[in-house]
């Protein structure tokens, strides 16, 4: 699968080139300042962990970046160049596609369907322009397969394929379209271990591709086994921001369970 | 967007069928949303030909379809807005407000009622413009925000004929410059032997086959699928959510001006207080068609059947010489059956067939 993901990427990334750089990033949602000083880099080539519970400031931080939402302090470069994102297509046109965990992909149309939406391949000029279907199809049906992914029929609704195929559906679809920053939002939340060992392997194999992966998880054993740095957050700021050198799955895990509120729960409870 | 391929399509794919199943032709079948309301539409045929001998004409037949395209060509619009998750229910006295604008306007100034169409148009675009803008501006679900534009329009149909007119219906404009043109367009007929032709009819099935054409193969299409099966995950591959959403109101309320312009010229008058309650029709023939209430599913040959069941049903209940009072109750339960019809077949085409 390796492959096809490098044969689709863009020859010019080099890695531990900058793709993205965000320095004191913060949002706030009226009164609500949901997001803070926050300094991020995803380089070419690695993979950058965001680790976080429930309420930490993950979901604002992708949403910055894929273009949902725009930040309201601090800045954002993408390849050393300063903006805003005011839509996900601007986002999706400077090569940074997101997969989301639940909605990465509309669930009653076909897998085809899915696979080219928003990038329909069409003839012709816009009133009249139909959409070349037997090649969406066939286009579909060969990057899936040579995915790994092999579905009984590329006409059946995508409703009916399973998580973690329905996961690696939407990372082909985006590597497939050129992107060349991966953000990846709880990939494996919803999965057994088996299927989100098939998506771990996908994210690595787009890392090896020279793509820049964001790898948004609560799960610090899945960010250990493909990560190169690590970033948790806590209450919209930033609690540890470390190289896989500095930091070790003990400590990962630990501050992840709550770190020194944990050790001074621990004394409380006392046992 | 326009992605031109240059390869030509390889003519064998490789690898072909290796591990593919094709499903059984039944389950295939079933998947189709109109499938439901094809069964619902013969049986109910059978029906009315066993039951009313005034039904069996050709000329019988084609009443049934002028009767079906009225309701049916605004329906079509109607189906493809639920199939991209949105309500309209002003699109019922929208049909009265098009014609509306178009006979005062002209009698009062006294102009060609060719200018008065277009003006009319432009009025009815606008409001599926604002229906639209809103909706998605505000967030608030469009069955509230159509409401309101409903009871405004209704409103002013009545309060603005009765200011204008005198009286609650518009004046007779048999008589202005452009009226056989346009009658020609919008309410001519021909005969074909013993049949009368509605052109209605023509009109209908052409945008039947103009709807079908874009929902299933144009960019377009998957555009109001996605919008309205998943909109967050559409929008974050890049659909443009708005303009989709805003353009469907406004194809609703172009095909209400289209039918509202039938009725003004086929009638040369019209009632302020009409086409209240028509937005449900549409919205049932949606339904029974296989549309889902909730969007991201349906297609225009099940609201074209859907649409045709109402026809059959509203003038074969005359045909059999029942009171007609019965029909709503009859429309009714269609109603509830196709939803329970639709529901099992949802079920059945998304179960996982997939390990």
């Amino acid at each position: 699968m390796t492959d096809t993901l490098a044969q689709h990427a863009d020859s010019h990334l080099r890695k531990g080139e900058p793709l993205i750089e965000m320095t004191g990033i913060g949002k706030s949602y009226g009164a609500i300042r949901a997001l803070r000083g926050i300094n991020l880099r995803v380089n070419a080539g690695e993979v950058t962990c965001v680790l976080g519970d429930n309420g930490a400031g993950k979901s604002t931080l992708i949403k910055i970046m894929s273009g949902l939402h725009p930040h309201n302090e601090g800045s954002l470069k993408v390849d050393g160049k300063e903006l805003t994102f005011a839509s996900p297509r601007e986002a999706l046109d400077h090569g940074i596609a997101t997969v989301y965990q639940d909605l990465a992909v509309v669930s009653l149309m076909e897998v085809w369907r899915n696979f080219f939406l928003g990038s329909e391949l069409t003839a012709g000029r816009f009133p009249l322009a139909g959409m070349k279907i037997r090649d969406m199809k066939r286009i579909a049906d060969e990057e899936l397969r040579k995915m790994g992914i092999v579905v009984k029929d590329i006409n059946q609704p995508i409703g009916t394929l399973s998580g973690g195929q329905r996961q690696c559906v939407a990372i082909a679809r985006a590597v497939y379209f050129g992107a060349r920053v991966l953000i990846l939002d709880e990939p494996t939340a919803a999965l057994g271990v088996k299927q989100s060992g098939v998506v771990l392997k996908y994210t690595a194999a787009a890392r090896d591709a020279g793509l820049g992966v964001v790898f948004i998880t609560h799960n610090p054993h899945h960010a250990y086994l493909v990560g190169d740095h690590f970033i948790i957050l806590k209450l919209g700021g930033t609690v540890l921001d470390k190289n896989r050198s500095e930091v070790g799955l003990d400590e990962l895990t630990t501050q992840m369970a709550g770190g020194d509120e944990l050790t001074e729960l621990s004394h409380e409870l006392g046992r | 967007m326009t992605n031109v391929q240059t390869s030509p399509p390889s003519t064998a794919a490789p690898s072909e069928a290796s591990n593919r199943v094709s499903l059984g032709l039944s389950n295939r079948l079933l998947a189709r949303p109109e499938v439901g309301a094809l069964v619902a539409a013969v049986l109910i045929f059978i029906f009315f030909l066993v039951s009313a001998p005034a039904f069996r004409s050709g000329e019988s037949f084609f009443t049934v379809l002028y009767q079906s395209s009225t309701i049916g060509i605004v329906a079509v619009g109607v189906g493809m807005l639920m199939i991209g998750g949105e309500f309209d229910l002003s699109a019922g006295v929208i049909t009265t407000t098009a014609g509306l604008v178009n006979s005062m306007l002209c009698w009062y100034v006294g102009m060609n009622l060719w200018v008065g169409a277009v003006v009319s148009l432009a009025f009815c675009l606008f409001i599926g413009f604002v229906n639209g803008f809103l909706v998605m501006r505000t967030g608030i679900p469009s069955f509230l925000i159509t409401l309101g534009t409903f009871f405004v329009l209704q409103g002013a149909n009545l309060g603005v004929t009765k200011l204008v007119t005198g009286s609650v219906s518009s004046t007779d404009i048999s008589q202005i410059d452009g009226f056989s043109s346009l009658q020609k367009i919008f309410a001519s007929s021909f005969k074909v032997g013993p049949v009368t032709v509605w052109i209605t009819v023509i009109w209908w099935l052409l945008f039947v086959a103009l709807a079908a054409w874009i929902l299933q193969r144009t960019r377009t299409g998957n555009w109001i699928y996605a919008v309205g099966g998943n909109p967050d995950s559409a929008r974050a591959v890049g659909v443009p959510l708005i303009r989709t959403k805003i353009g469907l109101f406004m194809t609703v309320s172009f095909l209400g001006w289209f039918v509202g312009m039938h009725t003004l010229y086929r009638f040369n008058t019209l009632q302020a207080g009409n086409g209240v309650g028509n937005e449900f029709l549409y919205i049932i023939a949606a339904v029974v068609g296989g549309t889902l209430l909730t969007g991201g599913y349906g297609n225009a040959i099940g609201v074209a059947i859907g649409a045709f069941i109402f026809g059959m049903t509203s003038l074969g209940i005359v045909y059999a010489g029942w009171d007609p009072n019965w029909f709503k109750a009859f429309l009714g339960v269609m109603l509830l059956l196709a939803v329970l019809v639709n529901l099992y077949v949802k079920r059945m085409s998304t179960a996982r067939k997939v390990g």
